[in-house]
């Protein structure tokens, strides 16, 4: 019908068109400006057995996803039941907590970037005053991805929001079910409120692991591209980042093309496994 | 620290002494809580706030200190001076101008062929809609800038502009939904009076979609306005910046070192103003957009 006609343009020259290319240049040498040359699966091979940073930045995205994610998740879990206290004044705590989410990716970068500044920012100073030697933070290898994740928590507002709705779902009769069977808190928890608001979890688990494998912005501006993109020594050298120095720095489009094909193969596989799995933790309310 | 944990409060009433203490014990525990994690929230804007009225020796000054003293707002014009911040304001709301006009129209009316026609490809475009919300944008990042290069776009706000004439996945599918849960009996009444589909989505569907078109407008505003990669990749030129790149370069320019940061923290505040600004107002119709459609 032709209402949908400009989406299936859309979808076309600028989805359909583009894969297949994206494809097609994987398997050639291409970098501009000189034409795209065919060498079938050389990219592939480099990007598999030649290409340490390959690993590397796989590595640190694996880092930021498997860690980052989980802290982030149980962090707007605990946030939202802080939430749903019946506290005075709920509203104005609840846009405390949403109000990160606002921030634009750049002014972020650029306010953590000083905000951990070893000697200057404010968290060491309060580190100090309780008597903690602040580390490095940004400019450390080993805590510049940990200080990326204190970042992303920090802006953990929206799924808080959606694990606030959530858990104001959960019926209270089964709470109230299970203290008189005896059941404590912590089994409380971990009977009733986990279950019931998996869906929240399934769906926050997979978007956020798609978007951190295309995290780019924050880690762009903090640990830069160049010569040595992801400074400290690659830490910060998320698989976004590097396959953009590839493609717009180096101009190895067809280099880059093969980087894009394996993010776009992974993050189908673990999305497809995620889901798959999902059925056996997830619990969805049929009324 | 169970009790700060417990999702609901205690059910039944405590008779005891013992008891009632320990009912008001986790409430202060629990109070105690939501405050110390919110103060732990603001740190980060007071901090900005606070670098953004300093002078550069308070910058310096170590240990470093909450209140600037003197207040120095002059920062705030040296920011908006050197990160030629109206300008780059300028260029980023033409584009986010078009690009809500164009999403507006293309998003909706997709929706409506989703939702109140029925045709053949129906069932498979919905499909591809929904395999798409989950493309990472790597894939097509590289052809496009390639399509885009040999049309010679580079260099304008094109690249940035025209895709959004033609819809986008989460925001057909947003809609989609909202559209479903129209009243089928207002559809009907007007199909009953003549209305062609053109005039049932303009007339009925449309006017109806307040709550939903607010939150894509809203959406819509809040990423345009804070897209970086989009115009790192299309804009060289550095008379079509936009705010985000204009930030990124002050930074590049004058670096992460103390005395800059008055200024750079000042260009922050005001960068994240008009975010904050739109929140209040759709505030109500943004959390309930968030949460019913379980939205990134």
């Amino acid at each position: 019908m032709l209402f949908a006609a400009p989406y299936i343009i859309g979808v076309l020259a600028f989805l359909a068109y583009p894969m297949v290319s994206s494809f097609y240049f994987s398997f050639t040498k291409y970098e501009i400006p000189m034409a795209p040359r065919w060498v079938g699966l050389a990219n592939y091979v480099k990007v598999f057995t030649a290409d340490r940073f390959f690993l590397k930045s796989l590595g640190n995205s694996a880092y930021l996803t498997l860690i980052g994610i989980p802290i982030q998740l149980v962090f707007a879990l605990f946030c939202a039941m802080l939430l749903n206290l019946k506290i005075k004044g709920q509203a104005i705590w609840r846009t405390i907590y949403v109000l990160p989410t606002l921030m634009p990716s750049v002014a972020m970068a650029i306010l953590w970037n000083w905000i951990l500044n070893p000697k200057l920012g404010i968290v060491n100073h309060l580190l100090d005053l309780i008597g903690i030697k602040g580390p490095l933070w940004f400019n450390s290898p080993q805590w510049s991805k940990p200080s990326m994740i204190l970042m992303q928590t920090w802006a953990v507002g929206f799924t808080t929001v959606l694990y606030l709705a959530a858990l104001q779902g959960v019926p209270q009769e089964l709470y109230e079910a299970a203290e008189i069977d005896g059941a404590n808190a912590v089994r409380r928890f971990f009977s009733i409120t986990v279950p019931m608001i998996s869906a929240v979890t399934l769906f926050q688990l997979v978007t956020g692991i798609i978007w951190s494998l295309q995290f780019f912005a924050q880690a762009y501006i903090i640990g830069g591209g160049g010569a040595t993109p992801g400074k400290p020594q690659g830490s910060l050298l998320f698989y976004a980042l590097y396959l953009y120095v590839q493609a717009f720095e180096y101009l190895r489009m067809g280099y880059a093309s093969a980087l894009a094909w394996v993010l776009f193969v992974i993050a189908a596989v673990v999305t497809l496994i995620l889901l798959r799995t999902s059925d056996r933790w997830t619990y969805y309310d049929i009324r | 620290m169970t009790t700060v944990r417990r999702a609901k409060p205690l059910v039944t009433r405590q008779r005891t002494a013992v008891g009632r203490a320990r009912e008001i014990g986790a409430k202060i525990l629990s109070f105690s809580g939501v405050i110390v994690i919110g103060l732990l929230f603001l740190i980060p804007w007071a901090w900005l706030v606070s670098t953004s009225l300093k002078t550069p020796a308070q910058i310096m000054e170590i240990p470093p200190n909450l209140i600037p003293r003197p207040i120095m707002w002059m920062n705030y014009e040296y920011a908006v001076t050197s990160i030629r911040f109206v300008y780059y304001l300028q260029n980023t709301l033409l584009i986010c101008a078009v690009v809500l006009i164009g999403r507006v129209f293309s998003c909706t009316v997709v929706a409506y062929s989703l939702s109140h026609v029925d045709w053949i490809g129906k069932k498979i475009l919905f499909a591809i809609v929904l395999a798409t919300m989950m493309l990472p944008g790597q894939v097509t990042m590289i052809p496009l800038f390639i399509i885009f290069t040999r049309l010679g776009w580079i260099d304008t706000f094109l690249p940035l502009m025209v895709p959004a004439f033609f819809g986008d996945a989460y925001f057909i599918f947003m809609m989609r939904q909202f559209f479903m849960g129209i009243p089928k009996d207002l559809i009907d009444a007007a199909r009953l009076d003549g209305a062609t589909h053109p005039g049932i989505y303009w007339r009925v569907v449309m006017p109806l979609s307040g709550p939903a078109l607010a939150t894509l407008i809203a959406y819509t505003f809040i990423w345009t306005f804070t897209d970086f990669q989009g115009p790192l990749i299309y804009l060289k030129n550095r008379e079509l910046w936009t705010l985000s790149l204009g930030m990124q370069g002050y930074l590049k320019r004058y670096g992460a070192t103390g005395t800059a940061m008055g200024a750079m923290m000042a260009g922050a505040t005001m960068y994240t103003l008009p975010m904050i600004v739109i929140f209040f107002i759709a505030q109500k119709k943004l959390i309930q957009g968030m949460v019913t459609t379980g939205f990134k």
